[in-house]
């Protein structure tokens, strides 16, 4: 019986079989990349909101501290949207007229809440805590990045789990001291590694990876 | 339980043959040797029916029908391709943008994100119970006790924990109405406004208000300040929730209308004269507490007994030492007897007592006598007058009044007889002497006795209003419908059964514009713009100075404001020996009405979460039943149980029958009872709603169709014919199987004393495994360690765990459709075990939650990773991650995991959403859910600690169950920490594990149940 294929046949075969391997690891690689990419985590994507509120002239302009307007950061697992009342607190003096703030004052004429558009948006599953966090010594950069240079805001980090879970794993890496939570300018120090040791020591920080820490 | 371990063995038994066979007498049949353990769950299983068995175990019978027709089984092909392609497609959805929408001005004590909790109370039938309600951002989400309230301590009953979904019910009458039409409230105050000047000149002669039990001293003042304008105008009442027979009894004994008050915690010694003082009435929740202090077996010298005759099985009879079976008519002679040998003057024993029952009211009297001063007689509110005054004559004659019995004012405004009251009101309308009925809430054209036809009479009068939380039966015969406030929406003030008054505070505007009583009342004076809260703090005289308020809002309680004891004395003499109420003939069929367990007497029929609920004994869900005795059902119908089907998730096919009494019928599903006397049917009102909305319609049959005033509570000469249709019932007791295991543990206090080990020897118990068999390394759990001790000797079955835990942990409905395929989703389910012969079996609660094994079988065979151990030892489960396989379910011994095959939870209806708990995820279809215990509850608590820089502290963290708990029956907390409560519980000798010998090491475990049982009645 005369042979069906030709001798080159076999080395088609290995070829192929040999690239396959490739082909599907490079779809799985690109599907990974494609997944951890801005355009499914829309991270670093300014968001458009109905005033066009500035963190970088509020927070590095003026100098105004997190919590003036985040209120409940510390106690609760929501830091906190400021109410009209606390944007009418400087503007009902400062720039009173100006047209960006229009929506403001008729929110505050009103009593009508203005509707910004979420930022930060874990999944409904998700059960984040603001409070621990900073109790913990979790800086508000370290997650949300350097506010004070956003015209609009916009997400800094892809907030998914893999995200979390690198520093619930190695809190070290990331923990400051607690003074310093709340400070913009806050660079980690050359020897963060030694420092995050001995603020895991002193704060009691866990690494937390059971599911039910965050899902439940 | 777990039918794959000895399934295959007993598979073989059942075969085709004795399918055929199944009404064998299951009555008469010992337990089986098959069957190793002594306790058992139905009569099928007591006798060991291979027949039973076989359908058990033929789990789809309709299912299996369906694959087999070609034509069926094509359209299920394509409809799960179908579903599954648009599963997959819907599963890449991204997430969509949410808004973020903050106040315009802050409320200053609102922390964005952290639960206010404000002290409310809730009065049903005239009586308050103290709440705690978690507020998230201004709604109200989950109802807790308040510790400070006396009628409370912390616990509550499932109506009030029930009612955060009462308030949101989208079936709730949303606008005010004349004759159909949507109408402003200025509308109603300008009708009401004329008519009222019309009676102005007659002094209110034809004006009458008809309220329930009104326990509001601000209300009371409301309604006499209107007759003192109107005098000859009329206050009636009418509460089928309310007690008419105690009422009378107490003024039958003194003379007065007083309200009684027991010490549980004093008695050693307990008789029940069909009173379900732990289930149910004034002081339940209070009376569960004190008694099931003195029953912990450690403390043996100080363990109660109790003792009840009773004829419906209620959690009291289950939880007595010795409980006998009476029909209802028979229980005052029996009162009667044991009021004589107990020594009240005058009483003389009537009936001729079957030797049985002699011998136990001898032993009965003489543990009584032996007790004086420290014992307790209680008679039940189905029992005529008569019965409530030997219980007064017995506790004077013993000289227990004063010491475990205090007599007191009563909590009511205005007590009345109440079927008088209502009697007299129909006679007036049906006389023509009515121009004008105010109806303030209740539903009296459904719940008035069928003999005064109440809707007949009403439509005599000629201005109609009704104020009631939804359009009823008696809103469509008047021409006003005033939508009420729900009590969590409203001002009101309300009287513990102690007299504590509590300030009843809204967590919540009016969702749908209601209006409460006061505003109604408010309406009728001459300053209609009032409103609840001007009235009530009016009424209490507080002025600029509120400080005294607010201590009142704050604690939920005004200090010092419970009744001192009032001086009366029983008059003993006239009551022993006053004449006998006439018996039922012999052989009459006798029947009872009672409350049902859940719906009460229909106010709460709309109410999913309440309908369904096993209801505590029969494990009845969606609808009510002729209630009988196995052996009068088989004397009835020619066999003793219910056909049954569909394998292990089945349901049970019941005969429906015709009850026929004075000319009057009802048809119902007729359901045995093990436990209930003989001769007698019970049947449960508050169900056959013909306007109770979408959830209440459809459910069980119209009780109160052949309830008449002469027969209130029990009647005697009904007559039961089978009419030859079937009706299915859900009933959950018949979902899973013992296959014989030790389950539920139980001794006698006398075999605890001499051994506490014993409790744990017995046919199908089994010792755990040793630690080491197992091939996992063992692991450490270094920080804490949760467990939770359930004392099976403390529950008293009442279900208000399952309901916390339905609240709390956003659990939905199903529907009875779905509970009949055996898929209710309760996290926590109270196993039912009987013990011993079927007419008055000992009765045990086992409430089952996850287990959180420490050897987790659920955990090792998830393909996903869904179910995962936590560092302390919880046995995680995560949703975002369950595909829904069902292999955790199908291999959890314990069957504690429950699945969404469908979607139960309703995303779209807006009312309901604003109740669920943010903090616990909404679970929609196809995914697996079980207990956690509580976990939210506990990271909150653990981020609370360690931003305080300290360890929760035993007691910190209450899961939802454990706090509802009357009785105390759950504990949970930190096994690490060796003086938190649960570590020393789980340290007792009757600590055990369900199931132990899997080697599975629960962290939930159990406390046996130890009865004290009187040595001359012996077993």
């Amino acid at each position: 019986m005369s042979q069906i294929f030709h001798r080159s046949a076999n080395t088609i075969a290995r070829v192929s079989i040999f690239g396959a391997v490739f082909f599907i690891a490079g779809l799985l690689g690109l599907f990974a990349q494609v997944n951890r990419s801005p355009w499914v985590t829309d991270a670093r994507v300014a968001r458009e909101q109905p005033i066009q509120f500035s963190h970088e002239r509020h927070v590095a302009g003026n100098g105004i501290d997190c919590r003036y307007c985040h209120t409940s950061v510390e106690d609760s697992s929501f830091a906190g949207i400021p109410p009209t009342k606390t944007c009418m607190n400087c503007h009902s003096q400062i720039f009173s007229n100006s047209p960006f703030l229009e929506p403001v004052r008729e929110s505050f004429r009103t009593g009508r809440s203005i509707e910004w558009t979420r930022v930060h948006d874990l999944p409904d599953f998700v059960y984040f805590n603001h409070s621990i966090h900073v109790n913990k010594g979790v800086g508000c950069t370290t997650c949300h990045g350097q506010v004070d240079r956003m015209p609009l805001m916009w997400q800094e980090q892809s907030l998914q789990m893999e995200w979390c879970l690198n520093c619930h794993r190695n809190p070290e890496r990331y923990v400051r001291p607690r003074e310093a939570v709340f400070r913009v300018d806050y660079v980690p120090p050359a020897d963060q590694d030694e420092l995050g040791k001995r603020l895991v020591a002193e704060y009691q920080i866990q690494k937390l990876t059971s599911c039910s820490t965050c899902h439940r | 339980m777990n039918k794959n371990e000895q399934g295959s063995g007993l598979r073989a038994q059942g075969s085709a043959e004795t399918r055929q066979t199944g009404q064998a007498s299951a009555l008469s049949a010992q337990p089986s040797a098959l069957k190793g353990s002594e306790f058992w769950r139905t009569l099928e299983e007591r006798a060991g029916d291979p027949a039973f068995q076989e359908r058990l175990y033929n789990e789809f019978p309709s299912e299996i029908e369906a694959i087999t027709d070609p034509v069926a089984r094509r359209t299920f092909l394509k409809l799960m391709g179908a579903s599954l392609a648009l599963a997959g497609v819907t599963a890449c959805t991204k997430q969509p943008p949410e808004k973020i929408v903050p106040y315009v001005r802050q409320p200053e004590e609102l922390i964005p994100g952290r639960p206010l909790f404000y002290a409310t109370s809730m009065a049903v039938g005239g009586v308050a119970t103290g709440l705690l309600v978690e507020n998230h951002e201004g709604r109200p989400t989950k109802i807790e006790g308040n510790p400070l309230h006396p009628g409370s301590l912390g616990a509550t009953d499932v109506f009030a924990q029930a009612a955060i979904l009462g308030l949101y019910d989208p079936d709730r009458s949303q606008t005010l109405r004349n004759l159909g039409e949507i109408r402003p409230w200025s509308a109603y105050l300008g009708a009401i406004n004329a008519a009222l000047t019309a009676q102005k000149p007659l002094k209110g002669a034809g004006l009458r208000i008809l309220t329930e039990s009104v326990n509001s001293p601000t209300l009371a003042a409301q309604i006499r300040d209107l007759l003192s304008r109107f005098p000859s105008a009329k206050w009636h009442q009418w509460d089928p929730a309310s007690r008419d027979n105690i009422r009378a009894g107490a003024k039958l004994a003194f003379g007065e209308y007083v309200d009684a008050q027991y010490h549980f915690d004093q008695a050693d010694v307990i008789l029940s004269l069909d009173a379900d003082f732990l289930g149910a009435g004034p002081g339940g929740l209070r009376y569960a507490r004190d008694f099931s202090k003195r029953r912990r077996p450690e403390d043996a010298e100080h363990m109660n007994r109790l003792y009840a005759i009773e004829s419906m099985p209620t959690s009291t009879g289950a939880r007595a030492d010795h409980r006998l079976p009476m029909k209802p008519s028979a229980i005052e002679g029996a009162a009667r007897a044991i009021a004589a040998a107990a020594g009240v003057a005058g009483a003389r024993p009537t009936g001729a007592a079957q030797d049985k029952e002699q011998k136990w009211i001898a032993a009965v009297a003489k543990d009584l006598l032996g007790h004086r001063g420290r014992s307790l007689v209680i008679a039940g509110e189905s029992q005529p007058p008569a019965v409530h005054a030997i219980a007064h004559a017995m506790n004077q004659a013993l000289g227990n009044a004063g010491k475990t019995v205090v007599y007191t004012k009563t909590a009511e405004a205005e007590p009345v007889n109440q079927l008088e009251s209502i009697r007299d009101l129909v006679a007036d309308m049906n006389a023509g002497k009515v121009d004008l009925l105010v109806i303030i809430g209740g539903n009296p054209v459904y719940t008035a006795p069928a003999d005064l036809k109440f809707a007949d009479a009403l439509n005599k009068v000629q201005l109609r209003s009704h104020l009631s939380l939804y359009d009823d039966e008696t809103s469509a015969l008047c021409q006003w419908q005033i939508p009420e406030a729900h009590f969590l929406e409203a001002w009101s003030d309300a009287r513990a059964f102690d007299g504590t008054i509590s300030i009843v505070q809204p967590l919540i505007a009016p969702l749908y514009g209601g209006k409460s009583a006061h505003e109604v009342l408010a309406a009728m004076s001459d300053r209609p713009e009032r409103s609840g809260h001007d009235l009530v703090r009016d009424h209490w005289k507080i002025d600029k100075d509120d400080t005294a308020w607010r201590r009142w809002l704050h604690d939920g309680v005004m200090p010092n404001t419970a009744y001192a004891p009032a001086n009366v004395t029983a008059n003993a003499a006239a009551v022993g020996s006053g004449p006998m109420s006439p018996a039922t003939p012999a052989g009459a069929l006798e029947i009872s009405f009672r409350n049902d367990p859940s719906v009460l007497d229909g106010r709460f029929a709309n109410n999913g979460w309440l309908q369904e609920l096993p209801k505590p004994i029969t494990r009845l869900t969606w609808d009510n039943a002729v209630i009988t005795s196995p052996a009068t059902a088989a004397r009835l119908k020619g066999s003793e149980y219910p056909a049954f089907q569909g394998g292990e998730h089945g349901q049970i096919i019941a005969d429906v029958v015709e009850l026929k009494l004075q000319g009057r019928s009802v048809r119902g599903a007729m359901f045995a009872v093990v436990g209930h006397p003989d001769d007698c049917v019970t049947v449960h009102l508050g169900y056959g709603r013909s306007r109770g909305g979408r959830i209440a319609a459809g459910a069980g049959f119209n009780a109160n169709a052949i309830r008449t005033s002469s027969a209130l509570s029990f009647g005697s000469g009904v007559e039961l014919t089978k009419t030859g249709d079937t009706f299915s019932l859900a009933c959950t007791q018949y979902h899973h199987l013992m296959e014989g295991r030790g389950l539920v543990r139980a001794a006698t206090r006398e075999e605890y004393l001499r051994d506490p080990k014993s409790v744990h020897e017995g046919p199908g118990m089994e010792p755990p495994p040793p630690k080491t068999l197992t091939l996992y390394p063992e692991v450490k759990y270094d920080g804490y360690k949760w467990g939770m001790a359930i004392d099976v000797n403390a529950c008293i079955g009442c279900n208000a765990c399952v309901v916390g835990c339905q609240s709390e942990n956003n659990i939905p409905v199903i529907g009875k459709e779905q509970v009949l395929r055996g898929r209710e989703m309760h996290w926590l389910r109270v196993d039912t075990y009987y013990r011993g012969q079927a007419e008055n079996p000992e009765t045990y609660f086992q409430p089952v939650p996850c287990m959180q094994c420490e050897n987790a079988p659920c955990e090792v065979v998830c393909p996903v990773g869904a179910t995962a151990h936590s560092s302390e030892g919880l046995n995680d489960m995560v949703y975002n991650r369950c595909v829904g396989t069902r292999y955790c379910s199908d291999n959890c011994p314990y069957k504690v995991r429950r699945f969404n095959f469908l979607l139960y939870q309703d995303f779209d209806t807006p009312a309901l959403k604003l109740g669920r708990n943010p903090d616990v995820t909404v679970r929609s279809r196809g995914v697996m859910e079980k207990c956690t215990y509580c976990v939210q509850r506990i990271n909150a608590a653990k981020i609370d600690s360690e931003k305080a820089d300290r360890k929760v502290r035993d007691g910190e963290i209450k899961t939802a169950c454990e706090q509802a708990c009357p009785a105390d029956a759950i504990v949970f907390g930190n096994l690490n920490d060796p003086e938190s409560r649960v570590a020393k519980l789980q340290a007792e000798t009757r600590n055990y594990a369900l199931l132990a010998e899997l080697n599975t090491r629960p962290r939930t475990t159990y406390l046996a149940a130890v009865r004290n049982v009187n040595p001359e009645l012996g077993e």
